[in-house]
This record gives C-alpha cells, structure tokens and sequence, in this order.
C-alpha cells in the first residue's frame, strides 16, 4: 500500500478562517467583533464612486465588474432569499480610482496598490491605477465566503495591499506542445485570481513555429506541427493580449535566438547554420547562422513585426542554451572567426550575434529580457536590460543574482521555480519557502531585483495536464511575490491555498 | 491459466534455496532513465497497443467505407443479436472507428473490386459465448483476427476475447490524408500474458466522481487491464466527505456493469483491521479506543479485534458486500497496521494474556485476520491481501492471493509468497502516484514481473499485476493524465510476451495510441515534444 512517511509532510486540516485571501495582503484588519453583513447576488452591484477619475466606459472595470459578479453569481446553487431579513446586507462596493487612464496596457511601472474597507456599506475600493482596483477586486472577491446554508456573507475588513515585486510572471511554452487558445485564456485568468502580472510567451522553439507572421508565413506554414490547427494567428495573439489586459497582465514574448530556433529553418531558408561532417554538409543545421548579412536582415524585419504586434515595452529574446557543436564544423564560420579574430572563443561569436540583435531591438524603442548565459559570457548589454536567472545546475543560483545586480543589471529569477519539474508530494513548499532577496549583496544590489516567472516548460506538457501542474502550485510563487518577505508560515500557507484551490475549482 | 494450477501450493527446493541466498544480494539498482530522448519513428506494428503474441501485417491495403462498413455476428457464432454486450461493443468500435471525422460526405461511390473491407464477423466458437456472465479470473481473452477482403472474422472462445479482438481491430485501422479508411491485411492470435491486470483507484483519500471513474473504465479498453480493484468506500458507514461525496448502491451497480461490458471485473478493497479511521464515524465501538495512561485519549487506532460485535458487524458488512460485488475475489487490505493504540488499551492487553499471545501483536492481528478470512470464505468469496498479511505469518488459506507492494526487495518477496506456495500479484513497481520529471513509463514498462528467483512452478503463481493510483495528490483534477498513458506501460508488460521489451518500438506505438485516447475523449498526458491531431477536445 501506499503512504510511508507522509503524514511528516501533511499539516493538519483546521477550520478555514472565513475569506482567507491568497496571496496574502500586506495588511489586514478585521473587525475585532466578527461583525458581517449578508450578500445577494441579486441585489448587489458594483460601481463607481463620485471620486472616481475613471467611470462607466471603462472597459478594464466594466469588464472585470461584470466578471467578478457573475463568479459570484454562478458560485453554485443559491440559499432561498429572505429567510434572514434581520442580518444587515452588503449591497454595492465602489471603486474610486484617482488616475484617469483607463485604455493603456499595463507595465513594469503600473501602480498596483489599492485599500480596500468593507467596514461599511457601500464598501470603498480606492486605488491609484485601474491595476490596483483589479487587485482589489480580486481581493474582494476572496473575502466573501459562504456558510453551510450556501449564504454569502462579507465580514468587516479594512486591507492596504501592494505588491513586494513588480514582476510577477508565468512562463508558458507553445513551441514544445501546442496549447489551445482556450487554455492560454484559461491560465490568464487564473493567473489573475493569484495577483501574476506577466505571462511570458515562450512561443517558438526547436520543435515547432505556432506563431503565424505576416512578414515570413511561411515560418508557420513549414514550422508548425500543423499549419491549419496548430498555429497563433494575429487575431489570437491580439486576442491573448487585450485578455491579458483587461485583467492586468502585461505579455511578453520570447523569440528565443540564436539557439532554439530548429523549426525556424524550413521556413526561412539559408537563416540556419548549416553544419558540416568533415567537408560536407551534414545535412543537419544549428543555430541562427551570425556571419551573413541576410540573417540581420532577416531579423530586423521579423523583429519589427514582432515590436508591433506585441505592446509591452519589452521583448524576451532569449539567448539561452546556444550548443557551439555546428558553428565549430563549419568551415565558413570558422574563417570568419579567424577574420574577426575571435580564436577559438566561440562565445564571442554569440556575443557579436546578440549584440547586433539588440541594437535592432534598440532601433524599435524596446527594453529586452535575455536569459543569463548572455550576462554569463559578457555580452555588452544596455544598462536597462533585465537578466533571467534560470540555471538550476550552475553553482547556487543565489550567487548568478548576487553577479547579476553587482553588475547593475535588474535581475528576474526562475531558477528555483521551474514548475515542469514535478516530484512526489507538496513540492509547492519548495517553491514557497524561496527568499529571492537572499543572497550577498547590497540594498541597492536588492533593490535590482525585480521579481520572478514561474516556469512551465512544455516537453511533457500540453493541454491535457497543464492545469492541475500549473495550479495551485503556481500560487506558491505567486504569493511569494506579492506578499510580505514574513509571510512565510507553512501551516497557515497550506490552510488558505487548500481554501484557494477548492475556490479556484469553483 | 487455469484455476487448479493457482491452488497447488508447492514448495520447490530450489526456490527455498534461493529466496534463503537474497539476504546477501544487495538491493536493486533504481533503473536509470535513458538520457537521451527517443526519436520518434514509424513502429512496423503500427500503433498496436499492448502488442499481440503473435502479429502478421501484410502490405495490401483495404479501404473501410463507414456507409457500408458493417461490424456483425459471423456464421455459426454462440452469440447472436441477443447478445447485449456484443452489440453494445459493435455500437462503440464502430464510432471508435468512424467516429471522429467528417466521413459523412464520403464513401458513397462504390469501390473498385477486390479493395473493400465490408465487414468484421465475430464468431463466438464456445458453447457458452458467457455473454451474460461477469469476467472472472479465468475468463479466457484469446481470440483470432484474420482480415482479409472482403470480409475481416474475429474468432473468440467466449466474448472477452471477442471484446479484445474488438479493440485491436480498431486499432489496425488508420485514415490517409484524403480521410480514407485503411486496413492492411493482417493475421493476428492474441492472449494475454498474464490473468490479473488491474488499475487501483483509491476513491478514500480524494473522492472521484463517478464520471472519473467511467471515463477511464472507457480508456482502458485493451489499452489495460481487464481488471480493476477499486477502493470503494463503503456506503452506509458514510465517514465520507460529504453527502455528494458518497457512491450509493446505484452507483456502484453503474461501475460494475460498465466494466463488466468491457471485459473488466472490479474488486473492492476495504482494508481492515488499519486504514479504517473513516469507519468510525458511522460504526460505534467498532475501532480501538486508545488510552493515554490510565485514561482513553479520545482518538481511535484499527479495528477492535476483542469484541464480538466487530465480527457481527463484518459479518453483516461481507455480507452485502459479497451480494453487491458479483467478483469471485475480494480485497482485504491488511496493510500497515499500527500497533501502538493496541498496546496502549488496558481491554485489548487483558485479552493479549488471555489468548496467550505474550506481547506479540502480529498474532492479535493474525487472530482478527483469521476471522475475517472464515467470515469471507463462508460468504464463499476468495480473497486478496496485501503482503504483510503473509510477511507477519497470518495462517491464511492456500488459495489466498498476495498482493506485493513494497517497493525494496519486491522480487525477493516473490520468491518468498510463490515459495511458499501462494498466488500472488505484482504492484510494487507501478506505484504511479510516485511521480517523477520525465519520461517514467519506460521505468515501469522495463520491469519484467518474472525476473525473481524461483522455480517454474513458483512463477506460474504470479497471476498479473496492478498499476496503483493512490489518492493522497490524486483527485478528479489530475487523475487521467496522471494514469494514462503511463498505466498502459503496465498494461503492456502485463499482456505481451516477455520478448516485447524493445522500448524505441514501444515509444513509437504508444504515442500514437496516446493521440488514439484522445480522440477517444481521454486526457492522456503526452510521453514528450510533439502533438496529436486532433488535438483534446474536453469530453
């Protein structure tokens, strides 16, 4: 039979406090007399209040009032109404928001901070940004729970919340298995429920090319699986993105080069390397070939597309992983090596490569994100480039930080997050009990971090089992980015998300 | 295997020998998951999934046109339209076949001569085609296929056999890219290898919604095992979640009847005298009541072997369950029992002395045990235990059946149960709940059940083998990706002959019998990078 040494890892169950909220607000305050009045769904809106900077029109708010009431709505089956008129009811909660943009998208600077008091009705949502009153819708929404005669009810609490990271990110990866749009819509919105406020878009890889361009088709119509069915168009994309907004989400996509890009060859002739068995070409190719002018070509162009179709002022461009094997049998790469006199130093060839990428990223007004090998092998990059850390198996990864930001650059950590890696067990107290700021460094070198990704690679993963890996373990990192550093007590962790879970299930 | 062969409880000096030599061998390497991953080719066995015994796949191709195409009773069968199970079969292969594309439009202009397959007959040769009859452990499973124009014959000694040439003849069928149907002439003689190949589900420590568990009665197919055992908590004693979180006798009647349509027999497991924390609660008196000192401490250890009224109360409890459960078996559990809240009780310690058992629990346990047993022989039911019932010397009938679970030294445990005579079941190394990074099928697909020192009389005693699911992370949210496509690893191993080994081959039918789940509805996981088209859809 089965459960040796399990009951070590299983905290107890006890009683859920009523409304436990997930992550964790920084600060929260219940009415000490366990005072509540009663909610409706048919007798409750939500609104604007007279302050408000933004009003009805505002698709951010109108959209997510609409939502948060229908989930309220379709909770499952209704008590009878009526049957307490005694208990005080809770009938509107407004929404005050003191900037008046309501149309943009979200980014690394967004305002996410909200205050929320439900002391008295109506309750007050005020916030700076739209961002900050979706948190706080969210927030809201978790407060309410039910009795066992299935009546809502709303207990008196005042929060303050704001975010301990600004980059809060899910990395999902559409090259590796395909995901259907609905499951990528699907993940936004749970990634909303959990406050994540980025979902890096792994979209190409080796195996396939989903994303369809309008300046190179043929990448899709030679690189996907299935060119009919397996395929992003730019309806979808652009579907993915005002989603994302509307719940706050920035999207960042990640067309990984120079490595990673096998599914690329077939639609973009002469762009890979072709590698060479002794004096021949094998037949097989590498990487991105960098010693042609066409390849840059190339990328300028693809790049432009990509600046267009995706908003967000930064773009992922990889960099990770680049196996030197083929450029070294190729005897065109090799003379070019001589000419440049780079020797037999392979990563300056990367180097000369990502560096001419990014000043066409450059050219388009962009910030990029680059995986840490380019950090790693000295590529000259912007000041304001953003560093992933990911790698599990180089040395702590807490050092790779502690280099990352001495060095000035703004860091974002993945490495202890890969959440593909599956495990026996509640391997999301793992990914909890991760401190991102301890490492050696100084305040301003902390001040640099600017949060995590959970990561989802796709080798075993596709739409048949991407939401019970992803969920509740994400939540995990999500709390872990939002909530207080001393947010940190297992038990009382594993109390609220086994709630959120049977929530999330709702 | 016949059942007169189960029950020769035959020491063999070789065996002794060598099961009293394993104390020296040192405890099995874990194997080691290959690095590299495989590249995924064509298999000359198409997407057979588990391999027949013995296949022959000819290059002529026929087509199938779904207006035409007729799956029917042959000449001479012992089953007729009468036969409910078959003709529900037919209705389900045929939309297995057909069912998943847009073939309406097609198929109306005639074939040329000679290249259409018209239709399968399946011929029950047997006098009793045991079409009414539940699947039991020695139903046999052997069946012929033979396709050839015009018409395909599925030749079966009863209808589970029938049921598994059902299942691989969709399989041999394929569409081309203009969405034609194909067959290739093929001659196929198929059993399994082993009787016993079962899917545990655990249904106590999360409860699954019956939909869950029909949904993979579906998957299955051949795909597995003929067999489940199945943790059904028991009704009436309702120490369950909550009201929706109870199967009523309906339910349960659903699960076997379904099952039994597709040749799978269900055992329920309710494991006493440990594991029985939840029986509480609707049964008073019925579990120990531990002390603290002098004083009861108010929580509760296994079943109260002292009293009477816990044997009134199994008594009546076996009872419904030998009527509501048709299988000849029943599984007893016997696991894991605690022995701390028998010590600590004063009532239980005077009993200890009465019975002359000194200090020695594993008798007390064996002394419960042993009345259970007679209680479930006299509702005439066989029954199955896990293995520290044997490890602990419980005296237990000679047709008992051992289940081994224990992952270290799990072949030596073989040696020892089939040394000493018993029948025994293989789950130690299918323990899926056991989750891992990466491809871990080809753990449980290189695990060869006979490779254990013994005798051939001793390996004869190993009947199959079960894929365990346990539900501590396991509930309607992860349980068929999680099970499929890795339980068909097992499957597999537990069908196929022993030479079937080769894990490349193995790699490129089953991703494809992966996307053939798919289509059927079946959240199978996928084994690596790739895709199926169709893609899934949701049920």
């Amino acid at each position: 039979m089965a459960e040796l040494g399990l009951a070590l890892l299983l905290v107890g169950l006890v009683p859920v406090p009523a409304g436990a909220v997930w992550p964790q607000p920084q600060l929260v305050r219940e009415s000490p007399g366990g005072e509540r009045c009663r909610l409706s769904p048919g007798q409750f809106r939500f609104g604007y209040a007279r302050s408000s900077a933004v009003g009805p029109g505002c698709a951010v708010l109108d959209q997510a009032f609409a939502r948060y009431w229908r989930l309220l709505r379709d909770a499952g089956p209704r008590a009878p109404e009526d049957t307490r008129p005694w208990e005080p009811l809770c009938t509107e909660l407004l929404v005050s928001v003191s900037t008046p943009h309501c149309d943009g998208f979200p980014d690394m600077d967004s305002v996410e901070s909200y205050k929320l008091s439900t002391s008295e009705d109506p309750s007050l949502l005020s916030s700076e940004s739209v961002w900050g009153a979706l948190r706080g819708l969210e927030t809201f929404s978790q407060l309410i729970w039910r009795d066992e005669d299935g009546m809502f009810y709303l207990n008196k609490t005042n929060i303050m919340d704001f975010p301990r990271f600004a980059h809060r990110g899910l990395l999902l990866d559409t090259s590796r298995h395909y995901l259907p749009l609905r499951a990528i819509l699907e993940t936004l919105d749970v990634m909303a429920y959990n406050k994540f406020n980025v979902f890096h878009w792994h979209i190409v890889d080796d195996p396939s090319f989903p994303y369809e361009s309008a300046a190179f088709p043929e990448l899709s119509r030679k690189g996907a699986y299935n060119p009919a069915t397996h395929v992003y168009t730019l309806n979808d994309v652009k579907l993915v993105i005002e989603y994302a907004r509307l719940r706050g989400i920035r999207v960042i996509s990640e067309f990984d080069t120079p490595g990673h890009t096998l599914s690329w060859g077939p639609g973009a002739p002469g762009l890979l390397t072709p590698c060479y068995a002794g004096s021949i070409p094998s037949g097989a190719y590498g990487p991105v070939n960098p010693i042609l002018n066409t390849t840059y070509q190339f990328m300028t162009e693809l790049f432009r597309e990509v600046s267009t179709v995706f908003p967000d002022f930064y773009l992922h461009l990889g960099g990770d992983e680049v196996d030197f094997t083929c450029w070294r049998s190729n005897p065109e790469i090799q003379a070019f090596m001589q000419w440049m006199g780079f020797g037999q130093d392979y990563t300056k060839l990367e180097s000369f490569y990502i560096q001419r990428l990014l000043n066409i990223i450059s050219s388009y007004g962009k910030g990029y994100v680059v995986w840490q090998e380019v950090f790693d092998n000295g590529v000259k990059v912007k000041p304001d480039t953003i560093i992933h850390v990911w790698r599990e198996n180089a040395g702590p990864y807490q050092q790779e930080v502690a280099r990352v930001t001495k060095a000035g650059y703004r860091a974002l950590l993945s490495a202890p997050w890969y959440l593909n890696r599956i495990s026996y067990g509640q391997d999301w107290q793992a990914a909890y009990q991760v401190e991102p700021l301890e490492f050696e460094g100084s305040l301003e070198q902390k001040a640099l971090v600017i949060g995590g990704e959970a990561c989802m690679w796709g080798e075993f993963v596709d739409v048949t089992n991407l939401t019970p890996r992803l969920w509740p373990r994400a939540g995990a990192i999500a709390e872990r980015l939002w909530s207080n550093k001393t947010v940190r007590d297992l038990q009382d962790a594993y109390i609220r998300l086994a709630d959120f879970r049977c929530t999330l299930l709702r | 295997m016949e059942p007169a062969r189960l029950f020769l409880g035959l020491l063999c000096a070789s065996a002794a020998l060598a099961a009293s030599s394993l104390h020296q061998r040192p405890p099995q390497p874990e194997f080691l998951l290959e690095e590299l991953e495989l590249e995924l080719g064509e298999s000359p066995s198409g997407s057979l999934w588990p391999l027949p015994r013995s296949l022959r796949i000819l290059p002529r191709q026929l087509q199938l046109a779904p207006a035409r195409f007729q799956l029917v009773h042959g000449p001479g069968s012992t089953a007729g339209p009468g036969c409910a199970l078959l003709q529900d079969a037919f209705r389900r292969y045929y939309e297995y076949i057909f069912g998943y594309s847009k073939w309406q439009n097609q198929g109306q202009r005639p074939l040329p001569a000679g290249t259409e397959l018209l239709q399968l007959q399946v011929i029950i040769v047997s006098k009793d085609s045991e079409c009414d009859n539940y699947p039991n452990i020695t139903s046999n499973e052997a069946y012929q296929l033979s396709v050839t124009e015009p018409v395909a014959v599925l030749r079966a000694e009863k209808v589970w056999g029938a049921l598994r040439g059902l299942e691989t003849f969709s399989q041999l069928v394929y569409e081309d890219d203009y969405g034609t149907f194909l067959i290739n002439e093929s001659e196929i003689t198929d059993y399994p290898r082993f009787a016993h190949r079962g899917i545990l589900l655990d249904t106590s420590r999360h409860f699954l919604p019956l939909k869950s568990i029909l949904a993979n009665l579906v998957s299955w197919h051949f795909v597995d095992p003929s067999q489940k055992s199945n943790h059904l908590v028991y009704p009436s004693l309702s120490g369950s979640y909550s009201y929706d979180h109870v199967y009523t006798p309906t339910d349960v009647r659903l699960v076997i009847d379904y099952a039994r349509l597709r040749g799978i027999r269900v055992i329920p497991e309710f494991d006493s005298p440990g594991h029985t924390k939840s029986w509480g609660k609707g049964q008073k008196d019925l579990l120990t009541p531990c002390f603290n000192g002098e004083h009861r401490s108010g929580s509760y250890g296994p079943v109260n072997p002292i009293l009477n009224t816990t044997y009134h109360f199994m008594t009546d409890l076996f009872k419904e369950i030998s009527s509501v459960f048709p299988d000849a078996y029943i599984h007893l559990g016997g696991d894991e029992v605690d022995f701390t809240c028998w010590k600590s009780n004063p009532d239980v310690t005077e009993f200890m002395k009465q019975q002359g058992f000194g200090i020695d629990y594993a008798k007390l346990e064996s002394y419960y045990i042993q009345k259970i047993l007679d209680i479930v022989s006299s509702a005439n039911k066989g029954y199955i235990v896990w293995q520290e019932v044997f490890d602990k010397g419980v005296k237990i009938k000679p047709d008992t059946i051992v289940e081994v679970w224990i992952g270290s030294l799990y072949t030596a445990e073989l040696s020892r149960v089939t040394g000493a005579g018993f029948t025994t079941i293989l789950a130690a190394p299918w323990y899926l709940d056991y989750i891992s990074y990466g491809q871990d099928w080809k753990k449980y697909y290189s695990v060869e059940p006979l490779n254990f020192p013994g005798c051939e009389k001793q390996k004869k005693l190993v009947i199959g083998g079960e894929a365990c699911l346990w539900g501590e992370f396991v509930d309607a949210t992860n349980l068929t990706p999680r099970l499929w496509p890795r339980a068909s690893a097992v499957g597999e191993r537990l069908w196929s002959s022993e030479n079937v080994t080769n894990i490349q081959d193995a790699y490129n039918r089953l991703v494809k019998h992966r996307c053939r789940m798919l289509r059927r509805g079946i959240a199978a996981e996928p084994l690596f990078v790739g895709y199926c088209d169709p893609e899934y859809r949701g049920r």
